[in-house]
């Protein structure tokens, strides 16, 4: 199953879940899709074992052939082009690769050029993939990279998708794929806010979800007694725990020191996969 | 007027409780929330009953199913994969949509026609506060270009010293729309491998950018030894040092309480006083 790990609220243990989850599976692999700012690799320490570089298409102006007709300045919706002078200016970072100019270009004076915007590492870890989505500093849009990581995603495999935080277009690429998705809150006002914010989100794109309550100092707290009026299931809930945080400060993954959090995150799996089961009929 | 905005990169790592501690200390009218697909700063600052305005981000593509001629042309040219068969026709998927309107240009029938898609709602809370936010609908792209529009709502006045600013977490659109034209970034760092390496990305992301930036740590005493490294980083990297916060339960009951960390005497408050000295004395040299 395909298994999309998100929160809205950043910081509450996206990236905690998801590695151990994969640590404690078999049959595992982790996707990072918080291309802005991957983590789940800090963990795995995996053993690189191939770099896929990620491109976008530019258009790139051909003087001699360019008429300054503007048409490609009007075409393009997103005001990245620019006639200053006879020289035409392209604002990539906000390009979107959409192919209009040059679609539009009577003169044929447009050609696209890759540009590279991101890297996709895989590696391994034990018997799981370990794939890791970066932008390059600067950039603005990390869909792309998103996109490249979850086409390594294998049918005959489980896949944990670590998604980015918030609920804007990134989110949305990272989760679409996804069987289920797993929302964790941490029962604060922020985060609860937030949690509100990815239900949400779970709900337009149709997906059946779950929550883990992660940082909680008790089992009842504002996030399990909203779930509980409205019917969502809570699955699990990790109290806040110092020694817990101090060694994932380390980037130590707490399975594989404890046998009693495997167990959890092994039932945790089970509980997901019952419902998704139960969701599929 | 001086603009400060809060980054960490790494998500979680306290942004809103500093930014709302340090509005309350330098007694700042002028505000900003910047972090529009998970915004919270207005949860702490007590603030209600915003006016509202639509934001048009973009405009989406329709098909007319009685002038489609179910050719596929539109869906084959587009780069989003926005479109799809669809009983006997095609039909746009408004989340995929990007506006680019290729499918239009394409389409021998002219089946295809355009609609004003909101994505997002701009807020502007006027009672105590010149407060400037925004709510991005859900999944929609364009939040660079929302986060733009917040800024362009504040009210910039001489008569105010500076203005407040609460980022996004990452280093993507968002992050870049708000950083362009601030004068001082404030990074609230935690000390974990996480929150090391994501720090490092938007300190590179930044430093493209004309302006200052200092540091505090926060959550401390989790792991003294990162602390250390992301001091002696600071330093490396000419970005200046405002102190630390210690790991503090009684700030997890003063948002539970919705109070400001500075208003509750405890250890990550006091710390917190003595990181927003420091920073106050740079801004003022800085005059």
């Amino acid at each position: 199953m395909k298994l999309a790990v998100l929160s809205g609220k950043g910081g509450t243990g996206k990236t905690f879940i998801s590695v151990n989850l994969v640590n404690s599976l078999e049959n595992t692999d982790y996707f990072d899709c918080d291309v802005e700012e991957p983590n789940g690799d800090l963990f795995f320490q995996s053993e690189l074992v191939k770099e896929l570089p990620v491109k976008v298409m530019l258009p790139s102006f051909d003087k001699e052939k360019c008429n300054n007709c503007r048409e490609c300045v009007e075409a393009c919706t997103f005001n990245a082009l620019a006639l200053v002078g006879e020289d035409m200016l392209l604002f990539e970072s906000i390009c979107h690769s959409c192919g209009v100019c040059t679609f539009v270009c009577k003169q044929k004076a447009i050609s696209e050029v890759p540009k590279q915007t991101g890297v996709i590492e895989i590696g391994k870890s034990g018997d799981s993939k370990v794939v890791t989505g970066k932008l390059n500093m600067g950039e603005a849009i990390g869909v792309p990279v998103i996109s490249g990581v979850l086409d390594l995603m294998d049918d005959t495999r489980n896949s944990v998708i670590d998604c980015p935080p918030g609920s804007a277009c990134s989110v949305v690429e990272s989760a679409q794929k996804a069987d289920y998705c797993l929302l964790v809150a941490e029962p604060t006002s922020f985060g609860f806010h937030n949690f509100k914010m990815v239900e949400e989100l779970a709900k337009v794109l149709n997906k059946p979800y779950a929550v883990v309550i992660n940082k909680a100092e008790s089992k009842n707290n504002i996030v399990s007694n909203y779930c509980k009026k409205n019917n969502v299931k809570v699955l699990e809930t990790f109290l806040f725990d110092r020694k817990i945080a101090q060694d994932n400060s380390k980037g130590e993954i707490c399975t594989s020191n404890n046998e009693k959090m495997k167990e959890r995150f092994v039932s945790l799996f089970e509980n997901i996969n019952n419902d998704w089961q139960r969701s599929l009929k | 007027m001086k603009k400060i905005l809060i980054l960490s990169g790494k998500g979680g790592t306290g942004k809103t409780t500093v930014a709302a501690s340090l509005i309350e200390y330098l007694n700042t009218k002028t505000i900003a929330d910047c972090d529009v697909d998970a915004p919270n700063l207005h949860l702490l600052l007590k603030v209600k009953d915003p006016k509202e305005k639509d934001f048009i981000g973009s405009k989406k593509a329709f098909i007319d199913v009685d002038k489609c001629v179910s050719c596929g042309l539109c869906a084959e040219k587009c780069r989003f994969d926005a479109i799809h068969p669809f009983e006997g026709s095609y039909k746009v998927d408004e989340i995929s949509c990007e506006g680019c309107s290729m499918c239009s240009l394409v389409c021998p029938s002219g089946a295809v026609s355009f609609y004003d898609d909101k994505s997002g709602t701009l807020q502007k809370y006027t009672e105590g506060y010149d407060f400037s936010t925004a709510c991005l609908k859900l999944g929609r792209g364009n939040s660079g270009k929302l986060v733009s529009e917040v800024k362009r709502n504040m009210i910039i006045k001489d008569t105010e010293k500076y203005a407040v600013l609460d980022g996004s977490p990452g280093i993507g659109c968002p992050v870049i729309a708000s950083i362009s034209g601030v004068d001082w970034v404030m990074l609230v760092a935690e000390p974990t491998l996480s929150g090391f390496s994501d720090l490092k990305r938007i300190v590179s992301t930044a430093k493209a950018f004309e302006l200052n930036l200092g540091l505090c740590v926060n959550k401390a005493d989790i792991n003294m030894e990162i602390t250390q490294e992301i001091i002696d980083y600071c330093n490396a990297e000419g970005v200046y040092y405002l102190g630390l916060i210690p790991y503090d339960k009684s700030v997890l009951k003063a948002l539970k309480n919705n109070k400001l960390i500075i208003d509750v005497p405890s250890a990550a408050g006091d710390a917190l006083r003595n990181v927003f000295k420091e920073f106050k004395q740079l801004l003022e040299k800085e005059n």
